[in-house]
């Protein structure tokens, strides 16, 4: 295991992040307190509560799975992109490393840098609203894993982009929606039955409902199911990453 | 000796269809400066590419350091630097900091003073702190060095490191190459210009559509080039050369009209004078004269040529 070089690439990307502090830190900030002003006050003033919860603390699981899951995604395929795009790359191949310390420092510094704006997130919505975790640890290890497993894919958005265009390309056509339409904002159950069953098809309604749960006890569904969609989208990018290093897709002629 | 990089019927068919590297087959020595020259799209950085582990091979091996480049690519890698031929850099980074991240991903443990040293070496010293984008373009060819040598490697490739440079960044990245062969590092350069396999390389080797057309010492080049040619066009017909005449490096051609003598310019004496003066007094009269000297460039330009009519 070539440590150093996990190293060297994990903190190479976060001094980047850092170099960027303010920027990174003044944007969620702003854009949670504008869910807030409209979707908390202005609509949520009109709905009682959702499933016991008031409807402003309802959506705060959703706010911050919407933050991390776009931030993920961009972070990491541009973390990977961008050094393809200027010609870099060409280290990273001829370095002594396997893919796993590739991915580990790359996703693991864009799965850091989703993880801190998760919980500036957090920490502006307890401005707003008043929220009591239920389950700290469950809570922190589903940001985890959403962090690390949207990371990953977007490490394959980022190979696969041939140009800057495509890298905005999925996040836009399919992880958005996905991410609005996967409760992010409503429960599951307000939904007439069929799109209740059509919502059961998107990966994200599994994520999001877990990770309300650590926070108020009340799932859309069950918590195991939720765990291991999480875990199943985690070991399908692992291994669609695997393939890649492994054939040289895009990476080697 | 075992040859610190080894390439054995090395051949690449990309893609499309197009054979860069037909069965190369090429040793290299530690310690030496090796030259690979060839014309443009000839399999240069095709060869440096594929030992690096860019570009995967279609068939063959590859050993560094005695390590396959594919079964113990974290040896072989380790003993290798690239400098590419375009200028790819991160160009909002710091000097420093991507020389350190190099040797980082390559397993070393950060060094600064290695690392300042040979910066220092590289006449860097003073831009350490800067941005790559302040920096001149030799100064960034200079830093694509630095990153290249930051794992201290034994084996270093430069990919046309003079293309497109002037000439006086030419002089010094020559003189950069002796002070790395001095330090005891092999060095692979691909280049286009005579003058610079000529200038700095220990052996030269002639790619040209996937093959090594030729691989020898400069020295042998060279003195095949300070060699010169007087081919003595005769009035009557010989059948063979006189024994008055008989001495080395003279030959009669098939049809007995013409007699060549190969004779060393760079000597003290030539022979010549001898030559005619024997002639004359075998009786053999001459109808004309004419001297030729081939060039590496010559030698070059037949072999490619050759090839291409192959």
């Amino acid at each position: 295991m070539n440590l150093q070089a996990i190293k060297s690439i994990y903190t190479f990307e976060m001094a980047r992040f850092f170099r960027t502090l303010a920027q990174s830190f003044i944007s969620p900030v702003l854009s949670t307190s504008l869910y807030f002003v409209v979707f908390g006050t202005a609509i949520g003033s009109r709905i009682q509560e959702v499933e016991g919860v008031s409807y402003g603390a309802f959506i705060v699981p959703g706010l911050i799975m919407l933050s991390v899951m776009t931030q993920s995604i961009s972070n990491a395929s541009f973390g990977i992109y961008f050094p393809k795009f200027i010609g870099t790359i060409y280290e990273l191949l001829s370095a002594p490393v396997n893919f796993l310390e590739i991915v580990v420092g790359y996703v693991g510094a864009a799965a850091t840098k989703s993880l801190f704006i998760g919980i500036v997130i957090l920490a502006t919505s307890y401005l707003f609203v008043d929220i009591t975790i239920a389950h700290p640890v469950a809570m922190f290890a589903f940001l985890v894993l959403t962090c690390l497993s949207f990371a990953l894919m977007g490490f394959i958005i980022g190979i696969w982009a041939g140009n800057f265009e495509q890298l905005q390309l999925v996040p836009l056509l399919i992880v958005t929606p996905l991410v609005f339409l996967g409760g992010s904002f409503y429960s599951i159950s307000m939904l007439p039955p069929v799109w209740q069953q059509i919502s059961y098809f998107n990966p994200v309604v599994y994520l999001v409902s877990g990770f309300r749960w650590s926070f108020f006890g009340t799932a859309d569904v069950p918590i195991a199911v939720s765990l291991l969609a999480i875990g199943g989208f985690t070991t399908i990018c692992l291994v669609i990453i695997w393939w890649i290093f492994k054939t040289g897709w895009r990476l080697r002629a | 000796m075992t040859p610190i990089v080894s390439v054995k019927d090395l051949r690449k068919v990309y893609a499309s269809g197009f054979e860069a590297l037909s069965g190369v087959n090429l040793d290299i020595k530690e310690g030496e400066v090796l030259a690979l020259l060839g014309p443009n799209g000839a399999g240069k950085t095709t060869l440096i590419s594929t030992i690096c582990g860019i570009t995967t091979a279609s068939g063959g091996s590859i050993t560094v350091g005695g390590y396959d480049t594919i079964a113990d690519y974290r040896q072989a890698r380790a003993l290798i630097g690239l400098v590419p031929q375009e200028i790819n850099l991160e160009p909002f980074e710091k000097v420093v900091n991507t020389v350190s991240f190099s040797r980082g991903l390559f397993g070393k443990k950060p060094n600064p003073d290695y690392i300042r040293g040979m910066l220092d070496t590289l006449s860097l010293g003073d831009k350490a702190e800067s941005k790559i984008m302040e920096l001149s373009g030799g100064m960034k060819r200079r830093v694509l060095i630095a990153k290249a040598l930051a794992h201290e490697p034994r084996v270093l490739f430069l990919d046309e490191p003079t293309a497109g440079v002037d000439v006086e960044l030419r002089k010094s990245m020559w003189e950069t190459v002796e002070k790395l062969r001095q330090d005891g590092v092999t060095i692979i350069l691909t280049t286009h210009y005579i003058e610079e396999a000529e200038a700095i390389a220990d052996r030269v080797a002639v790619i040209s559509k996937g093959n090594i057309l030729l691989v020898e010492d400069k020295e042998t080049l060279m003195a095949r080039m300070g060699q010169k040619q007087l081919r003595v066009e005769l009035t009557d017909t010989l059948s063979a050369i006189p024994d008055a005449l008989a001495r080395p490096g003279l030959e009669l051609s098939e049809d007995g009209t013409a007699l060549t003598y190969t004779y060393d310019a760079t000597g003290e004496r030539t022979g010549i004078t001898a030559l005619l003066s024997d002639m004359q007094t075998a009786g053999v009269k001459l109808r004309d004269l004419q001297t030729s000297q081939s060039s590496l460039e010559d030698i070059f330009v037949d072999l490619v040529h050759e090839e291409r009519s192959a």
